[in-house]
């Protein structure tokens, strides 16, 4: 059935996928030419609907990693999780030219606009990077000068989402930090963090809390809750902490 | 989209369990997501209290104390997240708000909704009567534990029949209002009552 979009409803359209770059061995992005594109806010995720033949669906969530103003296209970014249901065909299955039906924009409170102010402090736990590359992109994009601090915790050094463009953004007077621990694995010649995320390591990495900073976590449950309540013990404001977190693997 | 859409190569890669207990959408679900939009407060019992308010003749508090000394239900229900999933017999320990009201002093024709509000300071907006009759409850256990503070405890609101979000974490109380008034996620484009089995996710569905 066609549906014409309606003012305030959010209805399924089409995307074509018109690129895909394979960031690490499991994660790629995915960009869609979305004609009907109504714009987002950094921050902002998609609600994906995939239909089998035989009229099977399935839908997810997936967080916008491109920044708003690309005109009517938007990047996706996806982790491959292999007991899962709908990334395996994203990541494994999807060709340029392909088209996959789409909803959003979707969340109106993880997000950022430079008129937001800061410091900000991003903290990214695996893929969780991805809603908070969109806020970078768009930090850089429209020439934002806010102090701005992305601590990324990644199993290994291969396995940090974005990491040629944020250490070409990082390299800029004007860009962002950008401090990495890795979890898992570290090159030899390592000199950065290489540990979970702990209270020790958020008060040498994060803003003090007197200059009122504005916090965004995304990542796993675990992950999320660790940096939360770390911050508070900063003396960070609750109402400034934003969090996201990927529950989908909850209880394990 | 148009009719007869599909998406090339996409099969089904799960048997659908149960497949008429999950609504249109979902997914089955084995573990507990955590889904909050900021850090979880923890507040001690001492502290918390839970209360009726707005249009009643009398405001109503309980402390933690007189909470736990009121009649208890263990309900074991199906929930539905609007961030997909669903899990299927989940067992809970709680009061049913039918059981708080009685205590309650109102004129139905002024309390046609409740703002329920938490700690952390989230509410949601919920009608009435779909907090009554044995459909809600404000729950201090899960799985025969108390309720962990990551899922909304000391206690949470229950809402079964509607998607979870409106079965607010660290409720402290619900306000008794005769005009409908959208909570947080209500405000930011998700749909005002949130039916599951009509996926009501976001405003217009």
């Amino acid at each position: 059935m066609e549906r014409t979009a309606l003012p305030g409803r959010l209805s399924w359209q089409s995307g074509e996928v018109v690129a895909i770059r394979q960031e690490t061995a499991h994660a790629k992005s995915l960009t869609l030419a979305v004609p009907q594109w109504s714009g987002h806010r950094a921050g902002q995720h998609v609600d994906i609907r995939l239909t089998a033949e035989d009229g099977y669906q399935a839908e997810r969530s997936y967080s916008i990693a491109s920044p708003p103003g690309v005109g009517q296209q938007i990047m996706l970014t996806v982790e491959l999780l292999n007991d899962g249901e709908v990334s395996p065909y994203l990541v494994e299955e999807l060709r340029v030219g392909d088209k996959i039906e789409l909803r959003g924009p979707i969340g109106g409170y993880f997000v950022w606009e430079a008129t937001m102010g800061g410091p900000l402090l991003l903290v990214a736990g695996g893929s969780g990077i991805v809603p908070l590359m969109a806020i970078v992109r768009h930090r850089n994009a429209v020439g934002s000068t806010v102090p701005t601090r992305l601590l990324v915790s990644a199993r290994s050094y291969e396995e940090i989402i974005y990491r040629d463009e944020l250490e070409r953004l990082a390299a800029d007077n004007t860009g962002p930090e950008v401090i990495y621990t890795l979890t898992r694995s570290a090159p030899p010649t390592w000199t950065g963090y290489r540990r979970r995320i702990d209270a020790d390591l958020l008060k040498e990495v994060a803003w003090a809390a007197t200059g009122h900073p504005l916090a965004y976590i995304c990542g796993p449950t675990e992950f999320v809750e660790t940096a939360a309540t770390d911050l508070l013990a900063l003396g960070y404001e609750a109402a400034r902490i934003k969090t996201e977190r990927f529950g989908a693997t909850g209880g394990t | 989209m148009s009719e007869g859409f599909f998406s090339r190569g996409f099969h089904r890669r799960r048997q659908q369990e149960n497949a008429g207990r999950i609504p249109p959408g979902q997914y089955l679900e084995r573990g507990f997501p955590v889904l909050s939009a900021g850090p979880t407060p923890h507040t001690p019992l001492d502290a918390w209290d839970f209360a009726i308010t707005g249009n009643v003749k009398e405001p109503k508090r309980w402390t933690w104390q007189e909470f736990m000394a009121l009649p208890r239900e263990t309900p074991t229900v199906d929930i539905s997240c609007v961030t997909k999933w669903t899990k299927l017999d989940t067992s809970w320990e709680g009061i049913s708000v039918e059981t708080l009201m009685k205590q309650v002093d109102y004129d139905p024709a002024t309390a046609h909704y409740v703002l329920a509000f938490c700690d952390g300071g989230y509410t949601t907006n919920i009608p009435l009567t779909d907090l009554l009759g044995g459909r809600a409850w404000i729950a201090f256990g899960y799985d025969g534990q108390p309720l962990a503070p990551q899922h909304g405890g000391p206690a949470r609101l229950l809402v079964p029949h509607l998607y979870f979000w409106k079965s607010a974490k660290w409720v402290r109380g619900l306000q008794l209002v005769e005009k409908d008034q959208p909570g947080f996620w209500e405000s930011l484009g998700y749909h005002n009552y949130g039916d599951p089995w009509k996926e009501q996710r976001y405003q217009g569905d």
